[in-house]
């Protein structure tokens, strides 16, 4: 069970740190290149960002972002082995290099980026934490949660969000946390807290799952910033540029108007911007080891961001997300990506 | 003429390889240095590979402010505490389930144990069906079944079942009223001991009468209404210095009062019943142990059969239950970990899941936990140990 992952990936981490000697730390291209695999360390269910569809094959917006990278790195979106991680054993999971990118719902933070050896690489999706609760409390405003009952998950930015949240707004709460999400939507559905509350778009996508999603509304109020992004190890600059670049290429597609559809004619385009991104005009792949139509296969393999968005978790999935934060600047969203040039 | 030569001439000390006494001690004080320097390799290696991974090191991060809150705490908390603190009400809880989960485990061990040996067919198979049943499931599996199935079946918080409008149960826990102490109920502690201190002395004293005159008084049964008779007198006698702060419903739930939250109950059931029906087998393999020959001698000298179960039955059964119960009081206390698959905030959850995740100090905080799982069994296996050679047959 879930236990047992985790000792195992923890002790994974404690043997790699006290037997390794000294670091002899291969570049990471170099050993996904021989290895022929991108490992990708994501949710074992999240649905929208990472969880198996009816062909048993990992679906969603992470899973997407890991797709980019092998499409980038290895010239074959599909080569990731996914490797399904839990919220506490994640890191270690990453710092053994028990997996060469971690793109996870891990939100960005300074302790993270600052002392676990970690570098995020950008934002994949904004989010911010929120409340569900059931729809027969009446309650219409987080303000009106005093003393309730409060279901999420262990190892998360959210228990410290909800203990600030109550606390500056002069509320008590009673936390029951679960070390699994499946078990805090059942502690949720058999009313053992009136709240279940996480990242706004997994409570969304947990609605969904809901025997009746009726049952349940998910409050106005957004109480934190919650920046998810993927991380790789700090100490390989390449590898680092190659996840970062990945992410920006798609975000690049789509403000350029190139689509999984339409890449093959764009090659003719000439737009100059157009002709940098897929690699006609000057080498931009040299710089990370890669070859010069790194972006064409990202596009050509997984799409542009606005592609993979929507059929994750926008409005060709049953989630029906609005782009809101993660429109791009020019749409009124926070999503700008440095230029290919 | 051969001459043979002499084995050691006087005075003349054979060179120290040849001595085996100081041989040994240089091969053993050889390895201990050998595993000392492996540890100080160790022990170098990890914080060199920490430090150039750039992952922080060392046990600054205890005195943090640790920021989240944890729904069950036996001592003050709240999300300002740091996570130092957090170890402790991590700890405490585990502690509290172990603890309890022990106790409970023992006597429903020893019942189940001796109902198994009962003359009549019901409760026997009665016995045999729960120890067959509950040892052959997997723990976790129990946990979970308690869990969800009392969460199932109990209420939401605003039909409550009340008992008397005094106790509460609903899927939020039991709610039971708590007593506030006023003034002058420090004499009640006070009587407490006294009445021990005196029921110590009634026994010895019972004890050696006994044995100088073959007289004796039922000196258990009076020292047990002592000791809840007293107290209890002084409480009467004092004008009842209690107040009960009953829980009352207010918005979401109940307020004041205690709370035992349901991840509590579930897994304190769970852990006793699982390890109650390995104990029950010991118990009985102890009794069985003894050979019928001591009960039937005990018979011919006409005692009767409470006395022959008191006096010559359960004191050798002991011997032979002491050790393999040990090892079942450990194993309780270790699977008290599984906790954190249902939410229950003890030491894994608490301290080895949010904190760590926080503070991702991995290292520090797992050996840390692993110290107090290591420190806490040894404790409890020295204790048995102990109380082992006490009750051991004194061989002469």
């Amino acid at each position: 069970m879930n236990n047992v992952h985790r000792s195992n990936r923890v002790t994974g981490v404690l043997a790699a740190a006290l037997l390794l000697p000294g670091l002899a730390l291969a570049s990471t291209l170099e050993t996904v290149k021989e290895r022929g695999a991108l490992r990708c360390g994501v949710n074992a269910a999240q649905p929208g960002f990472s969880a198996l569809d009816d062909e048993d094959t990992y679906q969603g917006l992470d899973t997407d972002i890991c797709r980019a990278v092998a499409a980038a790195a290895l010239g074959e979106g599909a080569r990731v082995d996914f490797v399904p991680l839990d919220s506490v054993e994640r890191f270690a999971a990453l710092q053994s290099g028990e997996v060469d990118v971690l793109s996870r719902t891990t939100t960005w933070t300074s302790t993270r980026d600052t002392t676990l050896g970690l570098h995020f690489v950008g934002v994949s999706y904004f989010d911010g934490q929120a409340f569900m609760v059931a729809s027969d409390l009446g309650v219409q405003s987080a303000k009106e949660l005093d003393g309730a009952a409060v279901c999420t998950q262990s190892g998360t930015t959210s228990e410290l969000n909800l203990s600030d949240y109550f606390r500056l707004n002069g509320m008590s709460f009673d936390p029951v946390v679960f070390d699994a999400p499946e078990q805090s939507i059942v502690g949720f559905e058999e009313g053992r807290c009136d709240v279940l509350s996480t990242d706004a778009s997994q409570l969304y996508a947990q609605r969904v799952q809901l025997a009746d999603p009726d049952m349940a509304v998910v409050l106005p109020e957004i109480i934190s910033k919650e920046p998810l992004g993927p991380a790789v190890r700090q100490g390989d600059d390449q590898w680092f540029n190659i996840v970062k670049w990945s992410l920006y290429a798609l975000l690049n597609a789509e403000e350029l108007g190139v689509t999984q559809a339409n890449v093959d004619d764009m090659l003719d385009d000439d737009s100059p911007d157009v002709m940098r991104l897929l690699g006609r005009d000057g080498d931009y792949g040299e710089g990370m080891g890669l070859a010069a139509d790194w972006a064409y296969q990202i596009v050509k393999q997984v799409g542009n961001y606005a592609e993979v968005f929507e059929r994750s978790v926008g409005a060709g999935s049953p989630f029906n997300i609005g782009r809101g934060l993660n429109a791009l600047w020019r749409d009124g969203g926070l999503h700008y990506a440095p230029p290919i040039r | 003429m051969s001459v043979r030569p002499n084995a050691r001439p006087m005075g003349h000390k054979p060179p120290f390889w040849r001595d085996r006494a100081k041989r040994a001690l240089i091969f053993q004080v050889l390895v201990i240095a050998a595993v000392a320097a492996f540890l100080l390799y160790i022990v170098g290696n990890t914080q060199q590979n920490l430090a150039s991974r750039g992952i922080t090191t060392g046990f600054g991060f205890l005195d943090n402010t640790a920021g989240f809150g944890i729904v069950q705490s036996l001592i003050d908390y709240s999300s300002q505490s740091t996570y130092g603190r957090t170890f402790f009400v991590g700890l405490l809880n585990t502690l509290l389930v172990g603890g309890l989960g022990v106790l409970a485990a023992t006597l429903i061990g020893f019942i189940v144990g001796i109902a198994r040996l009962s003359p009549n067919w019901l409760i026997a198979k009665l016995a045999a069906a729960y120890i067959e049943t509950f040892r052959n499931i997997p723990l976790l599996l129990q946990i979970f079944f308690w869990y969800f199935a009392v969460l199932r079946t109990l209420p939401g918080a605003r039909d409550s079942l009340s008992f008397g409008e005094v106790f509460f149960l609903n899927v939020r826990g039991l709610y039971l009223p708590e007593p506030l102490f006023e003034s002058g109920f420090g004499l009640i502690p006070l009587a407490f001991g006294v009445a021990i201190a005196a029921s110590i002395a009634l026994i010895v004293w019972n004890k050696r009468r006994h044995e100088a005159t073959g007289k004796r008084l039922p000196a258990y049964w009076l020292s047990f209404a002592l000791i809840l008779g007293l107290p209890l007198l002084v409480l009467v006698a004092s004008g009842v210095p209690i107040t009960w702060d009953v829980p009352e419903l207010r918005g979401f739930n109940f307020r004041g009062g205690v709370t035992v939250i349901p991840e509590f109950l579930a897994l304190w059931l769970a852990l006793s019943i699982y390890t109650a029906s390995f104990i029950a087998e010991i118990v009985r393999s102890g009794i069985q142990a003894i050979s019928h020959g001591q009960t039937e001698a005990a018979q011919a000298l006409s005692l009767p059969r409470n006395l022959i179960l008191r006096l010559v039955v359960i004191p050798q059964a002991m011997r032979v239950i002491i050790p393999p119960l040990t090892s079942q009081y450990l194993n309780l206390i270790k699977n008290s970990s599984l906790a954190t698959a249902i939410g229950y905030p003890d030491l894994v959850s608490v301290f080895a899941g949010t904190t760590l995740n926080q503070t991702g100090q991995a290292i520090e905080v797992i050996a840390m936990t692993m110290a107090v799982y290591l420190s806490i069994s040894l404790t409890v296996s020295m204790f048995m140990n102990w109380f082992n050679a006490r009750v051991a047959l004194v061989e002469r």
